[in-house]
């Protein structure tokens, strides 16, 4: 037996091929269930009834086991409710909760880092927030869509989002379902009809449903604060996330607490709704005014901040008035020195997912490979998929740059029955000299030609959208 | 795929399945969707700013409507296609890309190029009739819906479902 590495850093990826018990089973389950969802559960064929009354199975040692049985019997019988369509989008969560259990800690045993405890703090059931009329309006959406199925939607039923979303979209803390119903309309739409579609995206689209479903509980979405942190905040990278009418970067630091603590794995988030017209470099305009961490990244700098709110999740929620302008810090510095023993928070319940999984990781010292099969990073023998397609294009970072790359921090993923990596930041030597490129290279700006115009495209934009708004939009 | 196994794109909770837009210049044409069986948009008027034409070509038919946003019929729509019409079609293929137009269209370029030229003659050559302008309404409240994106302020409580919504380096 190789001994985990003591110093920390070296990632054991020979862990991340190997197979996790119960997964193959969970995950058939799911697909099963899925398969009697795409093709609607108005009247479902028979031959459908095995993937409702499978999923009912998975869940028979859980809390939720009546429920569920209750609910698949009836969707088997084409007489489900909404009540019922909950009741199964829950036990589905439940079940891609405990593959992400599996799957989160066989990421950590590859890297080797500790878990953080889990504070006690928010965690009983919380007061029911009132139920809001809107959460009812998607819920009945939601139930409409289960019915028809992919197979069975047309236009008429997925424009049914649209008044949801519009009373959502004001509410802020109704965002988390704005977002999500907003960019998973939009996708229904461009598929329409679905009976002429030749392929389904059903694991995809049961994930958008199934957790849909969810946030139309009342306080299902609330992450209260539960503490603030001071301390020195040192960032690793940028994720970005975007649908045609949302965008949010989200950017991974290190915390070194004030007070002497362990340092802690903590993200700052910052969204926006925006005009499917803003897009590429031009989106960090939107954002950047909401989180001075964009500039402090760009810049390479740390920052210092003081009784800033935290979620039991590791969430910032940031606010400027908290946090100032640090020394420089070099990403890859923290990545080689604090990021091997800082600690990660627990996932919430709810959000046990495995496309939730995103843990910061560095490697280095590995052979990069680019063909038609992709992008790989071969260590100590294992190759790792890199997930290219998740570097945002208003970047300096490429995938033929991750190729040439000798060191890349990076974020653990797992999709589609494998873990991959998703570049955040690499180096390479270039004449001798280290140079490194970040994906949110351009988050505080930049003096890059394709970034300058990328931004200057979305400033005109902007100011047209603006303009037609004034004349048109208050009359 | 064979027996019938999922592949990896209906196994991924990722998977992208509309590409993001590509940046054009909103000028002349402020609004374009792909949405309701329409391609649907929002022209401004080359003489009056206060002025905008609601503009739509059915999929499938290809039946065109014209209209201002105070509901009177466009002169240029009448047998055929007006320029309103021409721009809002060179301006979604700009933004989505002419293949995804055709094929949210159901517009058969044969083995045209596509592109906003190909794309106008082949609908054109069906002989297309007018539509009916009912749909003028809920495209311009659409359009309004849209700018209304502008108005919500950013926030810093963290989306944990934009996850699902990776950025995608495929173009339309």
């Amino acid at each position: 037996m190789v001994p985990a590495d003591e110093g920390g850093g070296l990632m054991r990826t020979d862990l991340l091929t190997e197979p996790v018990d119960g997964l193959d089973e969970a995950l058939a389950a799911v697909d099963a269930f899925d398969g009697a969802l795409a093709s609607g559960l108005l009247r479902p064929q028979p031959d459908r009834a095995a993937g409702l009354l499978g999923l009912a199975d998975a869940v028979a040692g859980t809390p939720l086991a009546a429920k569920a049985a209750e609910a698949a019997e009836k969707a088997v019988a084409g007489a489900a409710g909404e009540d019922h369509f909950v009741a199964l989008a829950a036990a589905r969560t439940a079940l891609l909760g405990a593959v992400h259990d599996a799957l989160g800690a066989r990421a950590e045993e590859a890297t080797g880092r500790p878990r953080g405890e889990r504070s006690t703090q928010g965690d009983g059931p919380r007061e029911a927030a009132q139920e809001v009329n809107v959460l009812v309006a998607a819920r009945s959406w939601l139930s409409d869509l289960a019915r028809c199925g992919w197979q069975g939607m047309d236009h008429e039923v997925v424009a049914g989002a649209a008044p949801v979303v519009s009373a959502l979209l004001p509410e802020p803390g109704l965002r988390r379902l704005a977002a999500l119903l907003d960019g998973f309309a939009a996708e229904l739409a461009a598929s329409c009809p679905g009976a002429s579609l030749q392929q389904v995206p059903e694991r995809r689209w049961a994930d958008l449903w199934a957790r849909a479903m969810l946030l139309t509980v009342p306080g299902a979405a609330e992450m209260p604060e539960t503490a603030t942190v001071s301390g020195r905040l040192l960032p690793l990278g940028v994720d970005v996330h975007e649908h045609p009418t949302a965008v949010q970067a989200q950017i991974h630091a290190v915390l070194e607490p004030a007070d002497g603590s362990a340092a802690r794995l903590v993200r700052a988030s910052v969204s926006a709704p925006k005009p499917d017209t803003v897009v590429g470099a031009g989106l960090w305009q939107l954002l950047r005014p909401h989180l001075s961490l964009l500039e402090a990244l760009g810049e390479g700098r740390a920052m210092e901040l003081t009784d800033m709110p935290v979620t039991a999740e590791g969430d910032l929620l940031w606010s400027d008035g908290h946090a100032r302008q640090g020394e420089p810090a070099d990403p890859f510095a923290t990545a080689r020195v604090a990021l091997p023993t800082a600690t990660e928070a627990p996932t919430a319940p709810l959000d046990r997912h495995p496309a939730r999984l995103a843990v910061p990781v560095f490697v280095e010292g590995y052979a990069a490979q680019l063909d038609e099969g992709g992008l790989t990073l071969t260590l100590a023998g294992q190759a790792l998929h890199v997930d290219a397609d998740r570097i945002p294009t208003a970047s300096p970072l490429t995938p033929e740059a991750v190729a040439k790359s000798g060191a890349c921090i990076g974020l653990l993923r797992w999709d589609a029955g494998r873990f991959t990596l998703q570049p955040l930041a690499v180096e390479s030597t270039v004449r001798k000299k280290t140079v490194a490129l970040h994906a949110g290279a351009w988050a505080g700006g930049t003096t890059d030609k394709a970034g300058v115009k990328g931004e200057k495209a979305a400033t005109d934009a902007v100011k047209v959208l603006r303009e037609r708004a004034g004349r048109l939009l208050r009359k | 795929m064979g027996d019938g196994a999922l592949s990896g794109w209906e196994r991924s909770s990722t998977a992208r399945v509309i590409a993001p837009a590509r940046p054009r210049k909103l000028a002349k044409v402020p609004f374009v969707e792909l949405a309701d069986g329409r391609l649907q948009g929002v022209v401004s008027s080359g003489s009056d700013i206060g002025r905008v034409y609601v503009s739509s070509v059915t999929a499938g038919e290809f039946a065109y409507a014209c209209s201002t946003n105070n509901n009177r019929p466009c002169g240029g729509a009448r047998g055929s296609y007006c320029n309103h019409i021409a721009a809002m079609v060179k301006e979604a293929v700009l933004q989505y890309g002419a293949e995804r137009v055709a094929r949210y269209l159901k517009c058969d370029l044969a083995d045209a190029e596509p592109d906003a030229a190909s794309l106008t003659r082949a609908m054109l050559a069906t002989r297309p009739p007018a539509g009916d302008s009912k749909a003028a309404a809920t495209v311009f409240s659409r359009f309004l819906r849209h700018l209304a994106y502008l108005e919500f302020d950013p926030a810093t409580a963290p989306l944990p479902e934009m996850q699902w919504f990776p950025p995608t380096r495929a173009v339309a």
